[in-house]
């Protein structure tokens, strides 16, 4: 194998500040990180992967006990969260944009945006969270009360006692219809642990994910601010940016896997 | 090697260019990064080294006389987690690969620099993690981590343990998603695909199964301790969980793992052996291609280490002619390895002794893996010493006697001196001795009956078990050998050359070692790998 001369990297790419000692030039620069931003978020797949795939032998096991589970959860909440997520998808998409025309102002907005609507995302997870606790539904003994969805002492909040709701469900019109039988309904409430803990462990490791790219934004606002950003280089917004879609798409999936499974109407 | 007494050391290499601890501690240097790694799996190695050696010593006896059983259980145990998740895993990928992979390639670094010193981070970060479960006493669980053991019964730190291997699993992801972004985006021109060395296509295969398969580990482990932190029925029955699904979600990682435990040592072996036969190796296509199938179908055989856990047969049957599926590419490679030495001009340079080693045992551990494969067979030789001699026979017969070929192939290239070649050929000779003798035994001992993981056995095993011992101390001093004669070496080792073995391939066109840049010009790759042919000067060997 011969060694020989190569045409040396264009004049003004070699003089970029971002270019990194590695590279020939700016474009397999940008290039790479953006193969390697897919590789990664594949990775993430993987391990979303195993997390679904368990949630899925468990839900055919207990389904019964997830359809409760799922009814027992605010879907409003669930909702309205799912719409401020597509938002910062929105917001995240123009922060992308402003900074390949390298405009350094809306570069920030739409960062700044996509950090608020992130933010408002995880409040009202731990608004949900703290339902929970009060209902005493997080699963295990060691957190709060302990789980108890068969009327526990202590343990407020409407959807508390899942057993109750089993043996008495109402129907849209909020007028009783004939229920579970007590036995019947106390051990699927008992077995609405385990769609508990897929429902903590699901959106628990979501919401690490959004607090890390929150964290991420922060950076990236400091950078566009000192106008790092621009048409020759824009990979770190381009490249955080699927990875905040890609959170996105997980809670596209996540939101009817947990909340919308099989809802008792009036709930 | 009359070649070599005239060669000189490069004036500035990447050794040299700046001694300050803050240059090795902050480097972006793959060869830096490489020897950071190699410090560090050389101590785990002799730290699960440390846990064999003790287990041998109890298994001298038939009575439990030594430790309790107790203590037997964490010495395995620690034996498993260091070697498998400490040492085998990073080994060859970690240290050879991270040399080597940008410099076959032409290529000045890997593509992230800082993510590969951020995996070798992450990597001390799990280790202390681990050894911090070892301080405390250390843990019980065997290496496999099986629930509801694992998650509820043991009084020991298994928390702390299933968060280092999560954390050390995350600096293999990195390695393996720097391996395919640089072997995708940074080929030098004239590198294409077709002419790629057969130690990176392994690399790759290895890194396709670092990257899918790790973070379905990761998960297992984060429900693991979710379910042991919490006490929550995901894996325990008496919570309403399902240990099975423990199994497959392990398993689903960790037998694709030993593909990536085995595959660039694969990959070592086909360099080692093209170079030594000095002839053009024999299938490149085939060879490149089998890594390829090994990672694919590594994928879908996890189910063959759960025959007898009670899942169905009908899928166990899948699983077993799946799992013999596997037997087709890796026996492919080792045909053309026996076909590139027909008629080559083969010589005994101590890499190729670990390469005659590496496919005779590998041959053996591959064969008896297919008993393993054979479901009414699995379920008499299930758990037992056929299993554990079987896995040592990939693992440490093939495996490390890869690793050490290749550490022999390129320490001329990593440090720019030649090893002692006798002490080496004699420590070669040693290993495969005191390997062979230590775990052929187990083979009929397994065959007998003689199940894993127990400190006492009855008193007819003792002899073979006696024998079993006796093999380990020579293979210990097999081990210990090399990691004297290296150090020496690097001192009192004469000066290598750039290509000491006038062999192919980019990383022996730079100098030994290279520079930090790997070469002074970009390299235009002009011929495919291998050409070993009647152009060359016949001064080799001579």
């Amino acid at each position: 194998m011969a060694t020989s001369q190569t045409p040396t990297p264009a004049a003004e790419h070699r003089h970029h500040p971002a270019w990194a000692h590695q590279f020939d030039d700016m474009d397999q620069q940008r290039e790479a990180s953006s193969f390697a931003m897919w590789v990664f978020l594949l990775t993430e797949i993987m391990m979303f992967g195993g997390l679904f795939t368990a949630y899925l032998i468990y839900r055919l096991k207990y389904y019964d006990a997830y359809v409760a589970g799922s009814s027992s959860i605010n879907v409003v909440w669930g909702f309205a969260n799912t719409l401020v997520l597509i938002g910062s998808s929105f917001t995240m998409a123009m922060g992308v944009w402003a900074a390949q025309k390298g405009r350094r102002q809306q570069q920030v907005l739409w960062l700044v945006l996509t950090i608020v609507l992130g933010t408002a995302f995880l409040g009202v997870k731990a608004i949900e969270y703290k339902d929970k606790y009060d209902e005493c539904h997080i699963p295990g003994q060691v957190i709060g009360k302990g789980f108890n969805a068969t009327g526990g002492i202590g343990c407020s909040g409407e959807g508390a006692n899942i057993a109750e709701e089993l043996q008495h469900p109402k129907n849209a019109n909020g007028r009783e219809v004939p229920g579970k039988p007590a036995a019947a309904a106390e051990q699927i409430a008992r077995q609405t642990e385990i769609f508990f803990v897929f429902y903590f462990a699901m959106t628990g490791l979501h919401a690490t994910h959004m607090i890390i790219g929150i964290g991420v934004l922060f950076w990236l606002v400091w950078r566009a601010h000192k106008a790092e950003f621009g048409p020759e280089y824009y990979t770190p917004v381009e490249n955080f940016g699927l990875y905040w879609h890609f959170v996105d798409i997980v809670w596209i999936y996540l939101f009817p896997l947990l909340y919308l499974i099989n809802r008792i109407p009036h709930r | 090697m009359s070649t070599t007494t005239q060669a000189v050391m490069p004036e500035t290499h990447y050794l040299n260019e700046n001694y300050s601890i803050r240059s090795w501690l902050l480097t972006g240097d793959h060869k830096r990064i490489a020897m950071l790694y190699l410090v560090t799996i050389t101590f785990f190695f002799f730290l699960g080294g440390m846990f064999a050696a003790l287990i041998r010593l109890e298994l001298l006896t038939p009575a439990g006389d030594l430790f309790q059983s107790d203590t037997y259980n964490k010495l395995f145990t620690m034996h498993g987690v260091n070697m498998v998740f400490f040492f085998l895993i990073p080994s060859v990928p970690a240290v050879l690969g991270n040399f080597l992979i940008p410099i076959m390639i032409g290529a000045k670094d890997l593509a992230l620099p800082k993510i590969n010193l951020l995996s070798w981070y992450i990597f001390i970060a799990g280790a202390l993690f681990s050894l911090t479960a070892l301080i405390y006493g250390g843990v019980d669980t065997g290496w496999t981590f099986y629930t509801p053991l694992s998650s509820g019964y043991l009084k020991t730190p298994v928390i702390v343990m299933g968060v280092g291997i999560l954390i050390a699993g995350f600096a293999s992801i990195f390695t393996g998603l720097n391996f395919i972004v640089t072997v995708h985006r940074m080929r030098a021109p004239g590198m294409t695909w077709g002419r790629l060395p057969l130690f990176v296509w392994a690399n790759y295969a290895a890194s396709l199964i670092m990257v899918l398969g790790t973070p379905v580990l990761a998960i297992t482990l984060i429900l693991l301790v979710l379910e042991r932190g919490f006490h929550i029925g995901i894996f325990d029955p008496k919570l309403g969980g399902d240990p099975v699904l423990f199994q497959h979600m392990f398993w689903f990682y960790s037998h694709p793992a030993v593909y990536i435990m085995i595959l660039p040592g694969m990959g070592v072996i086909s360099e080692i052996i093209t170079c030594f036969s000095r002839k053009r190796v024999f299938g490149y296509t085939f060879i490149a291609f089998s890594s390829i199938a090994i990672a694919v179908f590594g994928f879908v055989v996890w189910a063959h280490h759960m025959f007898v856990a009670g899942i169905s047969t009908y899928s166990a049957m899948v699983f077993s002619l799946l799992s013999y599926a596997v037997a087709i590419p890796s026996a492919v490679k080792v045909f053309n390895w026996t076909a590139t030495m027909y008629k080559g001009s083969v010589t005994f340079e101590t890499p190729m002794l670990y390469a005659f080693g590496f496919i005779g045992l590998f041959t053996i551990g591959g064969l008896t893996g297919l008993f393993l494969a054979a479901l009414g067979l699995d379920v008499h030789i299930h758990d037992t010493y056929f299993v554990i001699a079987h896995f040592h026979y990939v693992m440490v017969g093939g495996m490390v006697m890869a690793y050490l070929g290749g550490m022999h192939f390129w320490w001329p290239k990593i440090t720019g001196r030649m090893y002692p070649e006798g002490w080496a050929k004699l420590a070669a000779l040693i290993t495969f001795v005191g390997f062979n003798l230590t775990f052929f035994p187990q083979f009929i001992l397994g065959y007998l009956g003689m199940p894993r993981r127990y400190h006492a056995y009855p008193e007819e095993f003792q002899v073979l078990n006696v024998l079993s011992s006796a093999g380990a101390s020579v293979l210990a001093v097999g081990f210990i050998l090399p990691a004297i004669y290296f150090l020496w070496s690097l001192r009192y080792g004469e000066i290598a050359g750039p290509n000491p073995w006038n062999a192919k391939g980019l990383e022996w066109q730079t100098s030994s070692p290279p520079p930090t840049t790997n070469f002074l010009e970009t390299p235009v790759v002009t011929e495919e790998p291998y050409h070993y042919g009647s152009d060359e000067e016949v001064t080799f060997g001579h």
